[in-house]
Formats: structure tokens, C-alpha cells, sequence
């Protein structure tokens, strides 16, 4: 669970950064877009970093999914009879949001690889084969751009908790000092993804971001 | 002051339960919290109805045996065991819900009595240091760093209540696992046998139906003996360190 | 011994309590071997026969009671290889009362080069109980207190440590030397842990079997010996039967007796009690300890009273206002010169750290002179001020909170009071028994097969206990003497095997079963514990800190009338067949209606003062314990007849010598 968790940490990481080109402007954007297709060539083929990118990122959801279910099943079956009353005191709302979160997530990559891996689909009926245009064309359209805005808010409290929780899983935090640490590391890590990821949409919308 | 309680009732183990209303009337500020029920359990006796039946032994928070869902705390809105909460935590005209621990591994016996037998289950695979009587060397033989005593009894206060499952929404008892790793993995005496003991341990915790541990926190922040958090990512660490040990 | 003055120039070679009791045969300890006091134990280890290592997978024993002397001596007896049971009527072993001790676990080990040693701890013991208890036991204790230390570091009990990682100790119940080891405020509990421990990891090993929520309700003796025991299932309600070569009850104290104690809710004498009825002798039942600092009661919804540790006296001063008038006044408001440091001026060498007993008994007189403090429960305030003022102005609050934190937040929880700000109240309340089963120097009761440890028998504490010696008795007994002289006992096994048709075992069941018929027919109009409180009252009232000869016979006339009224009146409702706490509340207060009676006979027949036993007619001008060592130098052992008219208990005396110490009156003045 943490190691795949982790693994999608360093994944969105570098991902956002890669969006944040979108700033930079259509070239800028898809320069690197088709860069990250020919990294590495002639040693790998045309898209190889990429499918190893992919492969290494199917094989974390198999076990990310798999697990979480693992874990609901068993909390599931740990406590058969519900409370009529039960107050947290010491969860954060980010960490009971973990499941549902994941899910939210789970839908939301399925669609964002519709909308512009596997699918490349514009609702706006416009080209699909510029990825800049594509992205632009995406966000232009108001409720796209709250279903990635809501996703977004998902993926921070996800990883609000999830990051501290990792580090906790992983046996780094076995004082209370290391455990302040990851916990506010966990806080910051969110936040910068979260915000990083909220920019392009949002400054697509108030159009700073066009073609 | 006067009180509206809702209790679960639960006739024995495979009956279904229910939650009661009963009203209390005239209880002081003084009396601790079960020493209310013990007032209402006075009246329902002299009124025919069976008195509730709830676990407490020592009644001064050392022993563990007390433990109540209240109002959806586990051991109730203080920081502290059942027993040793006051009345004067509440207000008057209150109503208070009161629930056995819920969880699969400490299956309800009458009303608010659970049994946690599986947590002496836990123990068994390894929660001790095996030196039998009498093969003891001088116990000046070997000194530990006062930092390491002191963190090996910080865990060792825990009292086996149950709160961290109770509390736990994964129903899990790390916490109380974590407690006796730490707490024995801190002290020279408890090295020999700590790889064996966390993996024995770990493993009986989840046969016994406890749920998995995915950090929520719930437990620490339940639990009257203040473990903290840090024996869970021992814990961890601890099977991690087995695992590479080829345990 | 000259004798000094007293009240009642008549009271010497009375006997009050002759119409109570008959007088039996002498009784006498025949085990521990002759010869210097130092090499009984390591002689008596070498006597004690072993038996075979391959017969021992074939020698079961039973072992009632889990807290330091059952899960120690449990534990011990199934590392040796035999075929152990344990019984506890907690859910789990870990919760025997043990778990409660606060204070610490003393041990003649010297670490701190002040002078202890093995014969001074056995003095300040033999001392401390004012001389009524045995000196081949006393002396066994210190000398195998220094291996308890040993074990329980090895099983990683993590006991105060210095800086230098070494082992912390300190000075406990106003001793010279510092040889307490402790956990913080918790050494019972880390103790019990680690004895659990022990026990849940000899579970594993499969020589040992818990059952945890069964409550024994009879000895099953056959052909004179111990050779079973019956039990209720807490929760299946269903009545046992199990059979072993020998029996160990480790059932610990009785001070429940009193209703209000500082003991677990639990506590109870039934497994001693049911011994006693089949002949086993109950010895010095009267002898209980009053400790002086625990937190008063608020009012008669009380269930048990809490106690705080004994080291708050270090550095609190206590007391009382002058004048009665000024009971409910602010403390802080009443002047320096209106105050009364009670035990600062009647004993000005010892002052506030008087033993528990003297302590308890001046709170008494204050708040019976009406200038007790606190709320008034039925008419009387009973409380005396603990007062932290002095200390903190010398100390700072900083010391204050680091040594005692605990203990003040748990009193602010307790009373909702914040004792930095108003003194704290405390008054005495019931703490220990050192009365219990008699036993020989095998810890062997007078039923061949029954072996009783820890607070359970009457051993080693005499007429008052030392702080931080009942742990290291239970230890004591579980850990290294039981295991070696209960093998003497079971070189002679297996014994025969018995059936569950044998006319003994059918009698015991019965009795069990129509015990219980009985409690849920009667369906009168009391509750349990209603009487249980009545009878405290009693005792408490009669038979607690000051017992006069008047007030014990009032005593046993009305617990005899109560324990009437309790079979033909009291309600217990439910069933049999299911978890009823009720019920198993009923079975122990009627085995505390039959004891009280006993121990205010024991009172009343012991005309002397001493230790926690203060008979007010035997006293020193200035009120002090007089003890009678030409007619009391003994311990009395009672044997049970049976409650009918005209049945009464029998008294055999054990006379104590003393070859090793003088004796002496205590004077703490
Ligand atoms: C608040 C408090 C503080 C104390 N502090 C100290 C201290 O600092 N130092 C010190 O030396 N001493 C102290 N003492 C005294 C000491 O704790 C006890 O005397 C000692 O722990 C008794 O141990 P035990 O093993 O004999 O019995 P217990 O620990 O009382 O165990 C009794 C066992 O018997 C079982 N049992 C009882 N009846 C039955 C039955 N009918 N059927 C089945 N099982 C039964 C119980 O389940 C339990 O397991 C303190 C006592 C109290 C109350
Ligand atoms: C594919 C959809 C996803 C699902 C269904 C999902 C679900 C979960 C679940 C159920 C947990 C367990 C924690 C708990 O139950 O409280 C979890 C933990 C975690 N997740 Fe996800 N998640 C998903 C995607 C992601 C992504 C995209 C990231 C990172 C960018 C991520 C990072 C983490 C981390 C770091 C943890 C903590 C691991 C640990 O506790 O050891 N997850 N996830
Ligand atoms: C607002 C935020 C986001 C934007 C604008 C965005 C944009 C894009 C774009 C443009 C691509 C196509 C890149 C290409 O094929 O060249 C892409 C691919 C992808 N994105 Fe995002 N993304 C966002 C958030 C996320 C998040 C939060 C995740 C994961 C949880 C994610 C996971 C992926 C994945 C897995 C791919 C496919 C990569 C591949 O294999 O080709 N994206 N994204
Ligand atoms: S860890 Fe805390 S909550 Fe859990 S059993 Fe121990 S004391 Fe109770
Ligand atoms: S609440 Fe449960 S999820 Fe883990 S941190 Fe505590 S055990
Ligand atoms: S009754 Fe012992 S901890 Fe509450």
C-alpha cells in the first residue's frame, strides 16, 4: 500500500510539474509532451520511458486497489455491528475520507485517461491530436474543469493523510518528533500537489491560458 | 441532576440486542460513571427488572476491566477509563448513549460485557521474555539507558482495555500490539526474541478478526494510558526489520 | 516485660469472647527444619522431596487466582513441567487485583550500600508487624526477596531507573534503608505483567490451561486431602467440576468484608472461605490494615474508596482545624494558629510519617471530635486536610508536579478539587488483610493438599504489614518457595484418580447447586448490596480501626441478625444459566456474613492492642497500642463448626517464639 501509494506520490510530482509547462505556452507544452515520448531514444523506442512509466504505474493500481479492498473487507468484518453513536476525536476528516477518496479517484483516472491518453476526447468538438489545444479545450468548458477541481481537492486529502500514513507504515515515525514531521511534511506535499495541479484548470478558465 | 440513558441490552451472546431508555433521577456530581449505573442497576432490581450488567473491577483505572461506548467515546469525553469518569462531565437533562465495545474479536456477552480473551491470545505468541524461574542473572547485570527504560515503560502502562479497538473505525489493535512490542523491544532483556515476536504476534492479531491498521488515529486519542502513535510505526518497523531477517 | 499502665487495671486475663468460642489443641508448624534461622530455607530446599521429571507430565495441580501469587506460582509450576490449571473470575488473568499496588516491592538487596541487609529486612518485618507473625517465614522472605528482583528484571519489568541505567530505589512506610524498587506509581501492574506474561507464554507451551470468568464455589476434599475444586462459568452459568493432585488457592484479601475498601470490586473471600468451612484454619482473621491516605467518601452512593500513594506524606502536612466551628471554612482562610498538625504535635520525632495504623486512628479521633473536614456524609464530617502549601513555597511547584503529578491529577479527577490551590482531604480506609488461611512453613493449610499464597494466608505480615511487602510476599511465595515444597507434597502423586460419582465430590456439587437455587428463590425485597453495605457499616463501625468489647459484641449480634434476614430476604433476579452479576454478588456476601462474624469473635478475643488491631481497653496512658505478649504472643487459628446453635468455632493457638529478636514495645514518639 505505501510503496504503491509512494510511487504515485513521485508519479503526480512530476506530472504536475509537466502540466505547469502549460504556462509556457502551446510549444513550450507539447515540445515536451513529445519529449517525454522520445526520452531516451534511440536506447528505447519511440514511447518506451513512457510505457515503462505505464507499466510500473498499472502494476501500483493492481496493488494500491487490491489492497485498499483487502482492508475494507477486513475492517468490514472487524466490526460487524455498527455504533448508533460514534464521535472521532482523533481522526482527521482527511483520514476517514481515504476509501471514498479512493474511489473518487479511481473514477476520476478513468476519465482523465479518456479524456487525454486513451480516449483523447473533446467535448468541445475541437482537435485532439494538439495536446495543448486539447487541455485548453478541456478546461475552457466549466464543469470539466470542476470535476478535475473537485478531483483535485480529493487527491490533497488524500495525500494529506496517505503521506503521513505511509511514513507511519514504512516505520519512520516511531517518536513523536519524527511524527509531528511527517505529519506536516504530509500537509505540504498536499497543498503543493493540490494547488500545483488546481493552476492549470483555473488559469485556463480566466483565460490566461489560450490559444 | 436527571439523565435519559439509552443502554444496549443484549440477553447473552447470540441474542439480538436493543438499545433501552431508562431515566435517573437525582444523581450527584460525585458519583463516577458507574457508580450512576450502579444506582439505576439498585432501582431496576428493587423494581424487578435484571440490573445491566457491565464489567469493572478495580475502579481506579489501573486494571482495565471497565469500558463503555458513551455518547460514541470510547470510556467516554475524558481522557481517562470508564470508572474513572465523574458525573460532573455531564450536564443535567443529558441523554447518554451507552454500547459495548463493538468489534468481531470481543463478541458481546450480555449487555456492556465483551469478551477479550483474544487480546491473552495476542500475548501468548510471544508477548513476554522467555527466562524461566530462577535462571535470573543479578539484575545490576545489565543496565539500560534511562531514555530506553523510560520509553519501555511509557508502553508498558497500557491496561488492556480495549479502548484502541473499540474506537478504532478498522477495529484494529495496533495500538495495544505496538504497546508490547515497544515496550519490550526497548529493553536488552526482550531482544533476543524480537523478530519471532512481532511476526508471531502480528500474525495471531489478524487471525483473531481484528481489522488492519491504516493510521487513522482514533486509538491513541481514546486511550486512557495515553500510548502513543510511535508504537504503531514501531510496530512496523519491528516486521519490517523480521521480514528482512527472514522470519 | 514490664508492663506499662492501663485504663482498665481489671482487663488483663479476661476473657470477653468466651462465650463465642471453645478452645481447642495447640497447633504448630512442623515444617521448617531446626537449626540457625539462616539455613532452614536452603535446608528445607534440600529435604523438600523432587519429584521425577517424567511423573510430573502425570501431576496436575489447580491453581486459584492469578494475581502475584497465583500467575507466579502458575507459571513457575508449569515451566517445572507439571499439569497446570489457572482460574480467575476476571476476563482476563492480567486484571487480578495486583494490578491495582501503587507503591512499590521491597527487596533486601543493598544496591544503595545503606546498611540493609537479609536479617534487617526480616527485623524491620517482624518489627513492623508488631510481633505476631513467624520468624522461620519472615526470615524465607528476605532471603528469597532478593531473587524476585532478579526474575522480574529478566522478564523486562521495566522498574525506575538512574541515569547510569542502573536500578532506582527508594525509602517506603518510614524504614531507615532505601529498598524499594518501583514503577513509578504502577509496580503492581508491571509486576502482574510480567508474571502474566510468564503465564500466557506457558499457556503457549501448553503446560498451563486459564479459564478466566469461573469462580470457585467449593474445595472438594477427598479422603482428608484437597483434591478438587467447583466453579461456576461466569458466563455459561454452568457448575464445573475439576480434579488435580493438589490445590493452590492464591485467592488474595477479604478487606471487602467492609464494603468499602480500597480493594477491587471483585475481591472476595469465597475461595477461602469454602476452604475454611472444610476444615482448612483461618488465622488472625481480625488483623486489617487501615491505610491513612486515601480519598474520602462523598456520599453513600460509594462503591470503593481510592487511595493515594503513602508517599504524599513525605512532604504534606496534615490537618485539622482547632475548633470544630471552622469545619467548613475555606482552608486557606483559617489562620496558622488555628490550625492543628495533629501528628506533628503528638509525635514530634516522627510527625507526619507515623505508621499507617497510628496515622489512621488520630484522623479517626479528630473527625470523631467533630472537627473532621469536607461534606458531611450521615452527620459527620471524615476528612483531614493534606496540605501541599508549605512544601511548594520550599520546593517550588515544579518539584511538587514532578513527583507527585500523577496522584494530584488523579485526585482532581476524583474530587474535582484542585489540590495546587485547596489542600487535599484524605481520611483511612481498609487497604489489606493480613489475617488468611494458616498455613505451615510449606505454605500448606491444615487440608493435606492445599497450599495458600500471597494475601490469601496469613504468613508473614503478623499484626501489620510493612508498605511494599505484600508484592514481595506474593512473589516470594509463588515464585520460589511453593514450587519447592509443594513437590514434597507431590513426590507421593498421582493419587488415586476420583470419579465425578464419588459421594465427596456429589455432596460439594449439590451444596454448590442448591447455594444457588437458593439466592435466585428467596426473591425478597433487598438488593445484594444493600446488604453488603449494611454489613460494612458493621464492621467498619465495631470492627475497624478501634474495637472496644461492648461494640464487638453489638457486632456479631447484628451481623447474625442480618445474615438472617439476607437468606429469608434478598432479591436476585435473572438466572442461573447466563452471566448474572447479582448472583455471583450473593454468593460472596453471604461468605462475608459468616466471616465478620468470625473476625469480631477474633477481635473480641484478642484483648490486646496490636499492630492494625487496637482494642481500646488496652492502652498506654497516652493512648498508644499496649500489646499483652505473656497472653497474646500467638497466632489464633480458628477451625469452622458450623453456624447452628451451639456451634462455635474452635480456637487453636500457635505460640510464636522468638529466638532471633527481642521483643519490644513500638514507640514512635
Ligand atoms: C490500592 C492498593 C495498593 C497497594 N499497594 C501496594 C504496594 O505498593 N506494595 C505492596 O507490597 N502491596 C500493595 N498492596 C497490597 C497488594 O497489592 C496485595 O496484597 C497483593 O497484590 C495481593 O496479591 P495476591 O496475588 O495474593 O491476590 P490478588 O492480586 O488479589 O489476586 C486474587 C486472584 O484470585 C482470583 N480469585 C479470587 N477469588 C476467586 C474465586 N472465588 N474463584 C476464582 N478466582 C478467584 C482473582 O480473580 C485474582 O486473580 C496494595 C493494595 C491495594 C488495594
Ligand atoms: C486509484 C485510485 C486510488 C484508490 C482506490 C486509493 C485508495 C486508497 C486506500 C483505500 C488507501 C488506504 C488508506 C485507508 O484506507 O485509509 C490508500 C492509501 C494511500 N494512497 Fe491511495 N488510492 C488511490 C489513488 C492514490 C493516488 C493517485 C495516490 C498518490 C498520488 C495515492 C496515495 C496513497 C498513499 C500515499 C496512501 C497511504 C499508504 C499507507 O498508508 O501506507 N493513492 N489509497
Ligand atoms: C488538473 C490536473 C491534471 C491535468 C491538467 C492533467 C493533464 C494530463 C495530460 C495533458 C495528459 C496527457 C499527457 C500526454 O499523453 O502527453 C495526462 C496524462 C495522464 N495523467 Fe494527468 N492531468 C492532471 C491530473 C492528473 C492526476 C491527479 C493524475 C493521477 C492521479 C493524473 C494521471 C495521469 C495519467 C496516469 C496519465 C497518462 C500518462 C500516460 O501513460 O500517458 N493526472 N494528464
Ligand atoms: S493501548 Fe490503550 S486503549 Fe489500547 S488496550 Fe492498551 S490502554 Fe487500552
Ligand atoms: S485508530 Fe485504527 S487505523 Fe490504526 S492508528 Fe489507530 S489502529
Ligand atoms: S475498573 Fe479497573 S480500569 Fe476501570
Amino acid at each position: 500500500m505505501a510503496a504503491s501509494g509512494l510511487i504515485f506520490v513521485l508519479f503526480v510530482l512530476l506530472h504536475m510539474y509537466g502540466n505547469l509547462k502549460a504556462f509556457g505556452g502551446e510549444h513550450a507544452f507539447n515540445t515536451y509532451a513529445h519529449h517525454l515520448r522520445t526520452f531516451g531514444e534511440p536506447m528505447l523506442p519511440y514511447g518506451g520511458l513512457l510505457w515503462i512509466v505505464r507499466a510500473v504505474l498499472i502494476v501500483s493500481l493492481v496493488v494500491h486497489v487490491a489492497t485498499a479492498a483487502t482492508l475494507w473487507k477486513r475492517a468490514r468484518r472487524a466490526r460487524r455491528v455498527r455504533y448508533a453513536v460514534k464521535k472521532n476525536t482523533g481522526a482527521t476528516w482527511a483520514s476517514l475520507l481515504m476509501r471514498w477518496g479512493g474511489v473518487t479517484l479511481l473514477l476520476f483516472i478513468i476519465w482523465h485517461l479518456l479524456n487525454f491518453t486513451i480516449g483523447k476526447i473533446n467535448v468541445t468538438g475541437g482537435p485532439t491530436d494538439n495536446p495543448y489545444r486539447l487541455l485548453v479545450d478541456t478546461f475552457d468548458t466549466w464543469w470539466l474543469t470542476l470535476i478535475y477541481l473537485v478531483a483535485m481537492a480529493m487527491l490533497g486529502a488524500h495525500l494529506h493523510h496517505g503521506v503521513w500514513s505511509a511514513c507511519q507504515t514504512l516505520g519512520l515515525t516511531s517518536n513523536a518528533r519524527a511524527r509531528r514531521r511527517a505529519k506536516a511534511f504530509g500537509l505540504v506535499l498536499a497543498l503543493v500537489i493540490t494547488i500545483g495541479f488546481s493552476l492549470v484548470p483555473i488559469f485556463t478558465v480566466f483565460g490566461v491560458i489560450s490559444y | 441532576m436527571n439523565l435519559t440513558l439509552k443502554i444496549w441490552r443484549q440477553p447473552d451472546p447470540v441474542s439480538e440486542g436493543a438499545l433501552a431508555t431508562y431515566q435517573v433521577e437525582d444523581i450527584s456530581e460525585d458519583m463516577s460513571f458507574l457508580e450512576m449505573l450502579d444506582v439505576l442497576n439498585e432501582r431496576l432490581n428493587s423494581e424487578g427488572e435484571e440490573p445491566i450488567a457491565f464489567d469493572s473491577d478495580c475502579r481506579e483505572g489501573i486494571c482495565g476491566m471497565c469500558g463503555l461506548m458513551i455518547n460514541g467515546d470510547a470510556h467516554g469525553p475524558l481522557r481517562t477509563t470508564t470508572c474513572q469518569l465523574h458525573m460532573r462531565t455531564f450536564k443535567d437533562g443529558e441523554t447518554i448513549t451507552i454500547e459495548p465495545w463493538r468489534s468481531t474479536a470481543f463478541p458481546v456477552l450480555k449487555d456492556l460485557c465483551v469478551d477479550r480473551r483474544a487480546f491473552d491470545r495476542i500475548i501468548q505468541q510471544g508477548g513476554y521474555v522467555s527466562v524461566n524461574t530462577g535462571a535470573a542473572p543479578d539484575a545490576h547485570a545489565m543496565p539500560v539507558p534511562k531514555a530506553q527504560a523510560d520509553r519501555a515503560f511509557d508502553t508498558a502502562t497500557c491496561i488492556g482495555c480495549g479502548a484502541c479497538v473499540a474506537s478504532c473505525p478498522n477495529g484494529s489493535a495496533s495500538l495495544f500490539l505496538g504497546a508490547k512490542i515497544t515496550h519490550l523491544g526497548e529493553l536488552p532483556q526482550g531482544q533476543a526474541e524480537r523478530d519471532t515476536r512481532v511476526v508471531k504476534m502480528v500474525a495471531q492479531h489478524d487471525h483473531e478478526g481484528f481489522g488492519g491498521c491504516t493510521n487513522i488515529g482514533e486509538c491513541a486519542a481514546a486511550c486512557p494510558k495515553e500510548i502513543p502513535l510511535d508504537v504503531i510505526s514501531q510496530l512496523n518497523k519491528d516486521l519490517r526489520t523480521a521480514v528482512r531477517h527472514g522470519y | 516485660m514490664t508492663k506499662p499502665k492501663i485504663l482498665d487495671s481489671d482487663f488483663w486475663g479476661r476473657n470477653d469472647a468466651a462465650e463465642y468460642f471453645d478452645l481447642g489443641d495447640g497447633i504448630a508448624d512442623e515444617k521448617a527444619p531446626p537449626g540457625p534461622l539462616d539455613k532452614k530455607w536452603e535446608t528445607r530446599e534440600f529435604e523438600a522431596r523432587i519429584a521425577n521429571p517424567a511423573n510430573r507430565r502425570r501431576l496436575s495441580i489447580i491453581v486459584v487466582g492469578t494475581g502475584l501469587a497465583g500467575a507466579s506460582a502458575a507459571a513457575t509450576l508449569g515451566e517445572a513441567g507439571y499439569v497446570v490449571k489457572s482460574f480467575c473470575y476476571q476476563d482476563s488473568p492480567r486484571r487480578a487485583h495486583s494490578i491495582a499496588a501503587q507503591g512499590g516491592i521491597n527487596a533486601a538487596k543493598n544496591y544503595k550500600g545503606d546498611g540493609d541487609s537479609v536479617f534487617r529486612l526480616f527485623y524491620d518485618t517482624i518489627k513492623g508487624g508488631d510481633y505476631r507473625s513467624r520468624e522461620s517465614n519472615v526470615y524465607r522472605l528476605a532471603e528469597v526477596s532478593r531473587n524476585i528482583i532478579d526474575q522480574c528484571v529478566a522478564q523486562g519489568v521495566p522498574f525506575a531507573r538512574e541515569y547510569g541505567g542502573l536500578l532506582d530505589n527508594r525509602s517506603f512506610g518510614g524504614v531507615q534503608v532505601s529498598r524499594t524498587f518501583y514503577a513509578r506509581g504502577q509496580t503492581g501492574q508491571q509486576l502482574l505483567l510480567g508474571a502474566y506474561q510468564a503465564l500466557e507464554r506457558q499457556v503457549a507451551a501448553g503446560t498451563v490451561k486459564t479459564y478466566s470468568r469461573h469462580e470457585m464455589l467449593e474445595l472438594i476434599v477427598v479422603d482428608g486431602r484437597a483434591r478438587g475444586i467447583i466453579v461456576r462459568d461466569l458466563v455459561s452459568g454452568e457448575i464445573e467440576t475439576y480434579f488435580a493432585d493438589v490445590v493452590v488457592l492464591a485467592s488474595g484479601g477479604y478487606g471487602n468484608v467492609f464494603f468499602l475498601s480500597t480493594n477491587a470490586m471483585g475481591s472476595n473471600v469465597t475461595a477461602s472461605w469454602r476452604a475454611h468451612r472444610k476444615g482448612a484454619y483461618m488465622a488472625n482473621p481480625c488483623f486489617t490494615q487501615i491505610h491513612p491516605t486515601c480519598i474520602p467518601v462523598t456520599g453513600t452512593h460509594q462503591s470503593k474508596l481510592t487511595l493515594m500513594s503513602e508517599s504524599l506524606r513525605n512532604d504534606g502536612r496534615i490537618w485539622v482545624p482547632k475548633d470544630a466551628a471552622d469545619a467548613d471554612k475555606d482552608p486557606r482562610e483559617i489562620p496558622e494558629e488555628d490550625r492543628d498538625y495533629y501528628l506533628e504535635r503528638i509525635y514530634p520525632a516522627f510527625g507526619n510519617l507515623v505508621p499507617r495504623d497510628i496515622a489512621s486512628r488520630q484522623a479517626k479521633n479528630v473527625c470523631d471530635e467533630g472537627r473532621g473536614v469536607g461534606p458531611e456524609v450521615d452527620g459527620v464530617r471524615r476528612g483531614v486536610y493534606l496540605d501541599f502549601a508549605d512544601a511548594m513555597e520550599r520546593l517550588g511547584r515544579k518539584a511538587i508536579e514532578e513527583k507527585y503529578g500523577n496522584l494530584f491529577d488523579m485526585y482532581a479527577q476524583i474530587t474535582g478539587e484542585d489540590p495546587y490551590q485547596v489542600p487535599m482531604r484524605i481520611y483511612p480506609a481498609v487497604h489489606y488483610v493480613m489475617g488468611g488461611l494458616w498455613v505451615d512453613y510449606d505454605l500448606q493449610s491444615t487440608i493435606p493438599g492445599l497450599f495458600v499464597t500471597g494475601e490469601a494466608n496469613f504468613s508473614d505480615h503478623g499484626a501489620n504489614r510493612l508498605g511494599a511487602s505484600a508484592l514481595m510476599q506474593g512473589l516470594a511465595d509463588g515464585y520460589f518457595v511453593l514450587s519447592n515444597t509443594i513437590r514434597d507434597y507431590l513426590a507421593d502423586g498421582p493419587f488415586e484418580k476420583i470419579d465425578e460419582d464419588h459421594p465427596a465430590v456429589v455432596e460439594a456439587q449439590q451444596s454448590v447447586q442448591s447455594r444457588v437455587d437458593r439466592f435466585l428463590s428467596v426473591n425478597g425485597t433487598r438488593s445484594v448490596d444493600s446488604y453488603h453495605r449494611e454489613l460494612g457499616n458493621i464492621m467498619w463501625e465495631y470492627c475497624g480501626m478501634e474495637r472496644t468489647e461492648d461494640g464487638l459484641k453489638k457486632a456479631i449480634d447484628l451481623i447474625r441478625g442480618l445474615r438472617d434476614d439476607f437468606w429469608r430476604n434478598v432479591r436476585v433476579l435473572g438466572t442461573a444459566e447466563s452471566l448474572n452479576q447479582s448472583l455471583e454478588r450473593a454468593g460472596r456476601v453471604a461468605d462475608f456474613l459468616e466471616l465478620g462474624e468470625l473476625m469480631c469473635i477474633d477481635a473480641l478475643h484478642r484483648r490486646e492492642s496490636c499492630g492494625g488491631h487496637f482494642r481500646a481497653e488496652s492502652q498506654t496512658e497516652d493512648g498508644e497500642a499496649l500489646r499483652d505478649d505473656d497472653h497474646y504472643a500467638y497466632v489464633a487459628a480458628w477451625e469452622w463448626k458450623g453456624l447452628d446453635v451451639g456451634e462455635k468455632p474452635v480456637l487453636h493457638k500457635e505460640d510464636l517464639v522468638y529466638e532471633n529478636i527481642e521483643l519490644k514495645q513500638r514507640s514512635y514518639k
